[in-house]
């Protein structure tokens, strides 16, 4: 059996003891990627260069500090970045806290406790409008989270927040590579002043009202038509990042007015339609997604890649499928011409 | 001693007109400093709390221009929570009671409240100039009170205020008989103005040099403004957005070729696309540019006006620019002395700028002195590479959006290239530092910034050893922040003399108890030392080996003071 296989076969638990000897390898989880990156090899007593970092982990652990054993500080957080030691507490944090500890060893995912964390660490003291994350996602829990904090006991409250602030650090750092748009935030970071931070918010609010096309950096609202509908939406193209999500989302935009349920008018996302009647109502033949772009024509949708289309579109038109007969061969001329 | 009559060295006391420098005269000798404070007329007090308005006044009768500063800087960024202080009210008061001839206040993240106004207005007999940034506890009330009562009022600069806008008509509360408007900003009211008064109050104005709109002036307004004012020199647009094809876009391109004084221009706080066009005209004539809350402007319509821009020595932009934009700055202004670079959103265009821009800009600018940088990654390499390049830095500070970042070539922190900043930047006054950083970093800091008078630090460091490099090093350091680094009590204790030669300390969400915190208010009786939380009342401090969660302190020779409000406990 060769060195490697043994490694793999045995997800890095075992030292590796090989015919010459004992043979200080790296311990590798089974995707052959270095280190600890499990949190489970990190626990094991074993001698591996996991035990470098473990010893590492333990002084700090047992170093004398205020707040709860295994709370973790900015440092810490920062091999996280790297994907490379996954530091879990030694001891567990009482179960209020297990939410906020959980994003540090969910690697990359970001679960419900990352936003949770980011609420928390949002401070909800009054002026926090931008402090406070701005993803769509349901923010019941957050108030109650923050105010049960004063309530607890006086000494784990400055400990636990700032262990938060560690927290969101690690989930940012989490989740830097996959949704930028939804960081968790840390009160006063990055340093802007609050006057800067709700101008900001104000103009790009501002811009997307009265301008079509292209308002600015943040986002990107075009105008929604479809044949037969009463009334038009908007979509901020800037939160899409495929033509699958774009499809997806009016789909489930739209849909009230095929299928004919328009009961709640409202954001996207919040009709309750089943999956399976909408995936039926974009890709099917009855109606086709196209755009008007910088010169007027009207193209269809999906032929340029997604950053070109962005960059061209001004505004989005459901067509039934019997007007859009003859638009697909124009649409792949002029990308051709274009390119 | 003194060979000359009081007279003479009156007269050579005129020539010396730094802060400093007449500090330092007025610590020669007795008659030195009587001599010095009587004919002292500007003031600086960096810290309004660390002396007593009835002793400025008594000092300094002869006081024209006053500049105060309030509540610790970190207080720009929500950590410092509300009703901490800063009160201008008990300034303006003592001042007014001791019939200090007051000409100029300069208030920054101070409270004014609209009583403040209203008797600053009433008091001052010759009270020419206000200038306000961000501050707040005002409305356009008090706003009112200072246009009508200050007959010779040259200048009000209201910079980045939260000012609550009572839709009243405070513009129209200028006198018809008052012409003596030099300066006057705006652009921070949310509300609505009287177009009309405005313009009636321009044409009134001969001397108006400096315009800055906001955003409720519309662009047919703007061009009859500057049909009266080609005589203006600082321009802030505020909204810039119309029909491209209107007429009164026509209109106003033909008036902008009229004003060939502009050399700076701000604003633009609603802009239609495609429409900056009008502006080349003008661009080369500018020195100082500030786009920083033009959130409507792409990062191409930028690049198109910044190239026609050369003799740019200040530019404040957003980075939809993008690092090849930064290129584009760094072949058009080679002028550029000042660049800042904020972030479009909170959390930034992924990748909009990174340390490739700040390379390009320090290759082409070789005459940068002051950077504020927000990107999202930076390298050692890049770091290094700018030190060489601009070793003239004043202020450098780099922010980089996720915090704890290290060098993303290397995986490193990024030590070595803040050592190369400060190794080379032997001028250095300013610096923020940001990303993946451990002790290291502060030894260079220790070492080499000779010059360093303020510091900020944000989830840095490894051990106490880092704080006290910098304690131990930095002769000049007046002015010290930390937030979420783990720094503890042997790093506030062990130089406690230090604290008396610097303006101030902050320490939030770092490892200093509760314990050490009264250990070093006891022993330096001429420090206020100040703990407080999150708005909780102050004895929740019960412990001494509680961790503080913010901890503010500053020299002063003022006692502690009277206004803090609950939660706030001075030690």
């Amino acid at each position: 059996m060769s060195l490697a296989a043994v490694v793999m076969e045995e997800e890095g638990r075992s030292k590796l003891v090989s015919q010459n000897g004992v043979v200080d390898l790296k311990e590798r989880n089974y995707l052959g990627v270095s280190d600890c990156s499990s949190v489970d090899s990190c626990d094991s007593n074993l001698p591996s260069l996991c035990d470098e970092k473990k010893v590492n982990l333990n002084l700090k652990a047992t170093e004398l500090r205020l707040g709860l054993p295994g709370s973790q500080s900015p440092e810490r957080d920062l091999d996280f970045y790297s994907t490379k030691l996954d530091e879990k507490p030694l001891f567990p944090l009482l179960p209020a806290k297990d939410g906020i500890q959980k994003n540090v060893v969910s690697g990359n995912k970001r679960g419900f406790a990352d936003t949770v964390d980011g609420f928390s660490q949002g401070k909800f003291n009054g002026n926090t409008g931008i402090n406070v994350m701005l993803s769509p996602r349901p923010v019941v829990a957050q108030p109650n989270t923050v105010k049960e904090m004063p309530s607890k006991a006086l000494q784990e409250r400055p400990c636990a927040a700032r262990g938060t602030t560690g927290h969101n650090h690690a989930g940012a750092a989490s989740i830097a590579g996959s949704q930028p748009a939804s960081k968790a935030q840390v009160v006063g970071w990055p340093p802007i002043r609050s006057f800067r931070k709700n101008s900001m918010a104000t103009a790009s609010k501002n811009n997307n009202d009265e301008v079509d096309g292209k308002p600015g950096p943040t986002a990107l609202f075009v105008k929604v038509s479809m044949d037969g509908a009463p009334y038009l939406r908007k979509v901020d193209l800037r939160t899409y990042t495929t033509y699958q999500e774009l499809s997806s989302a009016l789909e489930k935009m739209f849909s009230c007015f095929t299928l004919g349920q328009c009961g709640s008018h409202g954001a996207p996302g919040r009709e309750m339609m089943s999956e399976s009647k909408l995936r039926d109502f974009l890709h099917g033949s009855e109606y086709v997604l196209t755009y008007e772009d910088k010169d007027g024509d009207w193209m269809l949708v999906g032929d340029v890649p997604w950053e070109m289309f962005i960059d061209t579109c001004r505004r989005l038109k459901i067509m039934k499928g019997s007007d859009a007969i003859g638009l697909a061969p124009r649409a792949m001329e002029k990308s051709k011409s274009r390119s | 001693m003194n060979y000359f009559p009081d007279e003479v060295i009156e007269h050579v006391f005129d020539y010396v007109v730094s802060h400093s420098d007449r500090n330092s005269l007025s610590l020669v000798c007795k008659s030195w400093y009587r001599i010095e404070r009587f004919t002292r007329q500007r003031v600086f007090i960096g810290n309004c709390y660390s002396i007593s308005p009835e002793r400025l006044v008594e000092r300094f009768p002869d006081l024209k221009s006053l500049t105060l500063k309030g509540k610790p800087h970190f207080a720009d960024f929500s950590l410092v929570p509300h009703g901490w202080g800063g009160f201008v009210y008990p300034w303006i008061e003592a001042l007014a009671k001791s019939k200090v001839g007051l000409e100029e206040l300069r208030l920054k993240r101070m409270v004014v409240s609209d009583e403040s106004l209203e008797l600053l207005s009433r008091s001052f007999m010759n009270f020419k100039s206000l200038v306000l940034v961000s501050c707040e506890g005002f409305t356009t009330d008090g706003l009112a009170a200072v246009a009508a009562n200050c007959r010779s009022l040259r200048e009000l600069d209201l910079q980045e205020n939260e000012v609550e806008d009572h839709k009243g008509q405070w513009l129209s509360c200028f006198p018809e008989n008052c012409t003596s408007l030099v300066s006057l900003n705006f652009a921070c009211l949310k509300g609505e103005i009287n177009i009309g008064a405005l313009e009636r109050l321009v044409a009134r104005s001969p001397n108006l040099k400096s315009l800055r709109l906001n955003r409720s002036v519309p662009v047919d307004a703007l061009q009859r403004i500057l049909m009266r004012a080609p005589q203006l020199m600082d321009l802030g647009i505020g909204s810039f957005f119309h029909d491209l094809n209107s007429d009164a876009y026509a209109k106003l391109r033909t008036t902008i070729l009229k004003c060939t004084s502009i050399t700076s221009l701000s604003g633009f706080l609603e802009v239609a696309p495609f429409s900056l066009a009008a502006m080349y005209p003008i661009c080369q004539n500018l020195t100082s540019l500030n786009l920083s809350y033009a959130a409507g402007i792409q990062g191409s319509e930028l690049i198109k006006l910044i190239r026609h821009c050369g003799k740019l020595q200040r530019l404040w932009i957003m980075d939809c620019i993008g690092d090849k934009g930064l290129g584009v700055v760094a072949t058009a202004c080679k002028d550029l002395q000042e660049l800042r670079v904020f972030p479009s959103a909170p959390f930034g265009n992924q990748g909009a700028v990174t340390e490739k821009g700040l390379v390009a800009i320090s290759m082409g600018c070789r005459k940068l002195h002051s950077l504020l940088y927000f990107c999202h990654q930076m390298t050692n390499a890049a770091l290094i590479t700018v030190a060489k390049n601009c070793p003239n830095f004043i202020r450098f500070r780099l922010c980089i959006l996720d915090a704890t970042k290290p060098d993303p070539d290397t995986m490193q922190p990024l030590d070595e290239g803040f050592g190369a900043i400060v190794q080379s930047c032997k001028q250095l006054r300013r610096l923020s530092l940001s990303g993946q950083l451990t002790d290291q970093v502060f030894l260079y800091i220790g070492m080499y910034a000779e010059q360093l008078e303020m510091l900020s630090i944000a989830f840095a460091g490894e051990t106490d050893k880092g704080m006290l490099y910098v304690l131990n090093g930095c002769k000049k350091l007046r002015k010290l922040e930390i937030r979420d680094c783990p720094f503890g009590d042997t790093a506030l204790l062990t130089d406690i003399g230090k604290y008396e030669t610097m303006r101030s300390l902050w320490m939030s969400s770092c490892e200093v108890t509760v314990g050490a915190c009264k250990t070093l208010a006891k022993k330096m009786p001429s420090l206020n030392v100040e703990i407080f939380g999150e708005g909780e009342q102050a004895d929740c401090y019960v412990e001494d080996g509680q961790r503080v969660e913010k901890m503010y302190l500053y020299r002063t020779v003022a006692g502690k003071r009277e206004d803090a409000p609950e939660y706030v406990w001075t030690l």
